[in-house]
């Protein structure tokens, strides 16, 4: 069942984030298809790379994928378990994480990222997780990689709520805070999706990098809630290899149940 | 020479837990007591404060009995699966049901959560941390608020101490006094017991003090300040123990579509909390064969020498 069967969406994103991986030393790692993300790029092009769990573990070499991100897998023959104290103090806010990976409910064109709520605070629509880790990682992270399936709903013009900061309005303003807050990290680096791979422009403004295979661009246009900036000649995100599918289907997810 | 606190579940909430209360019964992911969640329903407390940092399955189910009236948190899901369905139908004013009002909602972030411990355990008057820059949660959480540092005035924000009332952590093992050992993920089950006035100590085993101390590396939490030792066997299921029992998390998504339907979630609290007398008869109820299921294979650490020094 390896090569043969075309890349699904899903698998699309998980391999376009393990590329984007390449050669980092330290990632903090979420549940879903950012942890396969991450585990493909241990095993492809960031063999050195240490794997760290929001629930306190550094250094993870989990034997099963975690339906949560407590799951036991993560402790047993890990670098360092620690109380959660040590992990925000001391590995995160400390500036020891290179790469975080972030996700949401909206992201707006500077990558600022809503988990809250939809709609008003006090009587929300809809009632979200809320941060977790999201705003600590947001600015302590050297660099965050979004991952997160396009939808108007979700790229949308205006967030209802701001859980985490990106790149605020513009690039101007984020460096300015940035050097004022002693914020650790950059801020987001990459977007992946489902249909390409977004980066962001010198004024801090998210734009399109390359196309998926399959993917068009009206279909990038229609799921978008704001005018997306596309350059001339977009590039094709490169395929995955017969390999990096074997990888997934085979021993990250056997059963399909993140990626198929 | 030393007293023992150990006592059954009953006793221990009877005790320890009293209308009105802010009950911390922590643990991320876990070692989540949910035996003594399951207790509090039983014994009808009502008006609690509920702090946890991802409240889980265990105050869904708190929500749904009607025990509290405000969450303290940072993360408000069901841990790889969705939502909290009965937490959410008391938040989302569209969802609520006739005569019932909305929870008093304060959160966090985890690391704010976390500092809120420490500040209460080092009794301290804030915890300083860099989080909360540029987010809108200070907006909409007035006691997020920002201090200015007295070396040089660089600005950070600000949370104020936590001190529960009373704080319930689940872990591998204590003897009679409450020494108790972890091992695995330790979320913040020091910090939020040092932070609290009373302390449940709920383990799978009660070992011998000398046990204990041929490993003193390994306490996380004194005897000197725990009320009551419990000792409760699976008494975390469905979240789970390093070593002795995976997390169920079949359960776990079973629980969201249980939890949907305000009825189906009031007939399994008739079924699996108030249908039983305690935990024993809930693991028994469940069955051997069914935690034989969630069994790991074992996983020995090596042993370190302490060395004896006379």
């Amino acid at each position: 069942m390896s090569g043969k069967r075309p890349a699904s969406k899903s698998e699309l994103m998980v391999v376009a984030s393990a590329h984007a991986l390449t050669g980092k030393r330290v990632c903090f790692v979420g549940v879903g298809l950012p942890n396969i993300a991450v585990n493909l790029a241990k095993r492809t092009v960031a063999p050195e790379m240490e794997l760290v769990y929001e629930a306190g573990v550094f250094g993870a070499n989990p034997a099963r994928l975690p339906l949560s991100i407590g799951d036991p897998t993560i402790v047993t023959g890990s670098t360092a378990t620690v109380s959660m104290h040590d992990l925000f103090g001391l590995y995160l806010q400390g500036g020891r994480i290179d790469v975080g990976f972030l996700g949401g409910a909206q992201i707006d064109r500077f990558g600022n990222l809503n988990t809250t709520v939809i709609g008003d605070y006090a009587a929300p629509k809809t009632r979200l997780p809320g941060s977790g880790g999201a705003c600590e990682i947001a600015i302590n992270a050297k660099e965050i990689l979004v991952i997160m399936r396009q939808s108007t709903r979700s790229f949308v013009k205006e967030l209802d709520f701001r859980t985490s900061p990106g790149n605020l309005g513009g690039a101007v303003t984020a460096a300015k805070t940035r050097a004022a807050q002693g914020w650790g990290g950059s801020g987001p680096s990459g977007v992946i999706t489902d249909l390409g791979v977004y980066g962001f422009d010198d004024d801090g403004e998210m734009a399109l990098r390359s196309l998926h295979p399959g993917a068009t661009l009206d279909e990038v246009r229609a799921s978008i809630g704001w005018e997306i900036r596309i350059p001339h000649n977009v590039p094709a995100t490169p395929a995955p290899t017969d390999e990096e599918l074997r990888l997934i289907r085979e021993e990250l997810d056997p059963t399909g149940a993140y990626v198929s | 020479m030393s007293v023992s606190k150990v006592a059954d579940m009953r006793t221990a909430i009877a005790a320890n837990v009293h209308d009105g209360d802010t009950v911390a019964i922590e643990g991320f992911t876990h070692c989540i007591s949910f035996a003594a969640g399951h207790e509090i329903i039983r014994q009808k407390r009502r008006n609690l404060t509920l702090a946890r940092m991802t409240p889980d399955l265990v105050y869904d189910q708190m929500v749904a009995a009607g025990c509290a009236t405000k969450l303290i948190f940072s993360w408000l899901g069901n841990p790889g699966v969705g939502s909290l369905h009965a937490i959410r139908r008391r938040t989302e004013p569209g969802a609520l049901a006739p005569g019932e009002t909305l929870l008093e909602i304060e959160e966090y972030s985890h690391h704010g959560m976390v500092g809120r411990y420490v500040a209460g355990a080092h009794r301290l008057p804030f915890y300083p941390l860099r989080s909360y820059s540029e987010s809108d949660l200070p907006k909409v959480n007035p006691l997020i608020r920002t201090v200015q540092s007295p070396f040089g005035g660089e600005e950070v924000y600000a949370v104020p101490p936590l001190n529960p009332d009373v704080t319930i952590i689940h872990a591998q093992r204590a003897d009679a006094e409450g020494n108790v050992q972890m091992w695995g993920l330790l979320g913040c089950q020091k910090e939020a017991a040092f932070a609290a006035k009373r302390v449940i100590a709920v383990v799978e085993e009660i070992v011998p003090t000398s046990v204990i101390r041929a490993d003193p590396n390994r306490t996380i939490i004194p005897g000197l300040i725990v009320d009551a030792v419990v000792c409760e066997p699976f008494g975390a299921h469905p979240s789970y123990v390093q070593g002795s029992y995976d997390r169920d998390n079949a359960f776990y998504r079973e629980w969201d579509t249980i939890s949907r339907d305000a009825a189906a979630t009031e007939a399994w609290l008739q079924e699996w909390v108030y249908g039983v007398p305690d935990r024993a008869a809930y693991v028994a109820k469940f069955g051997s064969e069914y935690f034989k299921g969630l069994t790991p294979t074992s996983a020995p650490s090596g042993s370190v020498d302490y060395g004896d020094y006379r």
